[in-house]
């Protein structure tokens, strides 16, 4: 079917009362072009529609939906442990981050308070997803402008994270790494983690984020293209729905992991008084494609900050919460050399035994490397939930798109899709 | 497992206070309380816990479509629209429920006049994503909506895929999908 531009009066620019296009000739002579869904600087499919007055935007309509794999629907199938694989593919660019949320909602809706042990580890993992996540975007924003050895300084780094995350969990790209109330496996051996962690933190990350910092901070093409460009004001950063690092850019002090706090980002979380991690939230006021970069960039020093205060009092235990919880499902071991594993096992896999959660319906959200990333998950009381809603903080992140994009030039399009780390795989799901 | 929700919430209150003669049920787990509303005064409520001083419920986080199709516990209607507001100076949140019931057959697209509630674009603009997606999924229709179009499917797809009565394999949509050559394009 022919693609046809509707009237939509929310966005359409009056071109003789529109301030941008004062100085600008109208030739009359509106053209339009399609920005991929197949282009380079889109990351993965995005559609625009731009309608152009020479190179400047007149109108930008965003399409989406070209990755769309009912991610949402698939969850009314599969049971809460088996859901974990299909999150892990919605944000691929920090997998274990959703993986964590994920389970997060599902342990509210139990009712699972997780061991000291796993709540460290998963803080861990969660944090270096964040820096994994923001290493990508801010490399790639320079991709994007052209400065291809940012991108590089950046992915080098992402690869040994990879190796971190291959290392606890088996697999690269998408994990699967948390299962209700505990995690599939405890990591391999302490030392050999820790040893992994400390150089990521310590040397690798800080060297990437040095280089990244030295190559584009003061680098006149790069502020020349995303200083004032994209700009989002605060009031419309809370009217859009705009949550983490585009938020914040904007001046909106919101942090999940201060403002509602969850693992070890809460007071108290080993039951012996611990204190939460300290970190500060970072934000800036400009809310420009640039400031979005500085705040990405100070994030990633602030989680290996966070990382740094965990590392060395991972506490001993069990990864699992406790056996009579009866959601854990128990480890191999267990299950062929002791008949309370067997049974609990078995009570879990057959088909008509399984989870029993109270039937009701949960919010829970974390803040990912993106922004808000929540569940709704309503439970019928069954091993699989009823209805799964994903928030997905890129979708929203991305709806501003058509606003902040008219009036720049064609030329705008790439830095600001870059600052925004639209993510197709979470945009649709 | 099931407890008593406890409807202490003083939002509960101020919107009973605030629209004498209507109808409100309220629910809470987990520490999250939720106002469920009549469809009809969605709109009004909603403006009410945003625009009041003592509520100022001004981030609008997220609108979740429901399907309770044969859901095994009681429900008010076949459809409900949660909204899941955020106060960001008290950092509280704050969940807002409606139910809707179809009066059509609901396997196909048909345009229930019964499955229209009035959209809030005109409070929070970052609705406008939101309520095409719940459009797209489940057919419920915004009133005011500046471009209800879908948003994840494309235009012409023949069902809405969220409702429960859609199988999870589809109805043939990707075996029967028109293919374009190069003689009919």
């Amino acid at each position: 079917m022919p693609f046809t531009l509707k009237p939509d009066d929310a966005l359409s620019v009056d071109a003789d009362k529109a301030s941008y296009l004062q100085n600008h000739v109208d030739t009359g002579d509106r053209w339009v072009l399609n920005f991929g869904p197949q282009h380079p600087a889109t990351h993965t499919t995005l559609r625009l529609v731009l309608e152009l007055d020479g190179e400047r935007i007149a109108r930008c309509t965003p399409h989406i939906g070209y990755l769309h794999s009912g991610f949402e629907k698939l969850a009314e199938s599969l049971d809460y442990n088996q859901y974990v694989t299909i999150v892990s593919r919605m944000d691929y660019l920090s997998p274990i981050a959703n993986d964590i949320a994920w389970h997060g909602a599902v342990e509210k809706l139990f009712g699972i308070d997780l061991t000291p042990r796993c709540k460290v580890l998963r803080t861990i993992m969660h944090e270096m997803a964040r820096i994994q996540n923001h290493l990508l975007c801010t490399g790639a924003a320079g991709l994007d402008l052209n400065a291809f050895t940012g991108f590089i300084y950046a992915f080098n780094v992402r690869e040994k994270i990879y190796d971190l995350v291959d290392y606890i969990s088996g697999q690269r790209f998408h994990p699967d790494w948390t299962r209700v109330g505990g995690l599939m496996q405890d990591i391999p051996d302490d030392a050999m983690f820790i040893r992994l962690v400390k150089d990521l933190i310590d040397k690798e990350v800080p060297t990437a984020v040095d280089e990244l910092e030295r190559l584009l901070n003061r680098n006149r093409i790069f502020v020349d293209r995303t200083q004032g460009i994209g700009v989002i004001t605060k009031q419309d950063a809370i009217d859009w729905s705009l949550t983490g690092p585009m938020a914040r850019a904007s001046g909106v002090l919101r942090d999940l992991r201060k403002d509602s706090p969850y693992l070890c980002f809460k007071d108290n979380w080993d039951g012996q008084g611990a204190e939460a991690v300290k970190f500060t939230v970072v934000a800036a006021d400009e809310g420009d494609a640039r400031a979005r970069f500085l705040v990405r960039m100070e994030e990633i020093k602030q989680s290996c900050a966070i990382i740094r205060q965990l590392i060395d009092k991972i506490p001993a235990g069990p990864v699992d919460s406790f056996a009579d919880s009866k959601v854990v499902k128990p480890n191999k071991k267990d299950v062929y050399g002791s008949i309370e594993g067997l049974i609990q096992h078995f009570e879990l896999i057959m088909t008509n035994r399984g989870w029993t959660p109270p039937v009701a319906e949960v919010y829970s959200a974390q803040e990912s490397a993106n922004g808000e990333l929540g569940y709704y998950l309503v439970s019928d009381g069954g091993p699989r939930a009823w209805r799964v809603k994903v928030r997905p903080p890129c979708f929203l992140n991305y709806s501003i798109m058509s606003k902040i994009t008219e009036g720049h030039l064609l030329s705008d399009i790439v830095a600001i899709i870059g600052s925004i780390n639209v993510v197709a795989a979470e945009l649709d799901r | 497992m099931a407890t008593t929700p406890s409807l202490d919430h003083p939002m509960f209150k101020l919107v009973k206070d605030a629209f004498p003669g209507k109808t409100f049920r309220g629910t809470e787990f987990r520490g999250e309380s939720t106002l469920i509303v009549e469809p009809g005064d969605l709109h009004s409520v909603l403006k009410f816990l945003k625009t009041n001083a003592a509520c100022d419920y001004n981030f609008l986080s997220d609108i979740a479509g429901i399907d309770y199709l044969n859901y095994p516990a009681k429900t008010l209607g076949r459809f409900a629209l949660v909204y899941n507001l955020i106060c960001l100076a008290r950092n509280e949140r704050f969940f807002v429920k409606t139910s809707i019931d179809p009066s059509l057959p609901t396997d196909g697209i048909v345009n229930d006049p019964a499955l229209v509630v009035d959209s809030v674009c005109d409070l929070w603009p970052g609705a406008e994503w939101m309520e095409r997606e719940v459009f797209d999924m489940l057919g419920i229709r915004f009133k005011g909506h500046p471009d209800l179009r879908r948003i994840l499917l494309w235009e012409d797809y023949p069902g809405h895929p969220l409702r429960k009565d859609y199988p999870v394999r589809g109805r043939g949509e990707r075996e029967s999908y028109r293919v374009v050559d190069r003689t009919s394009a």
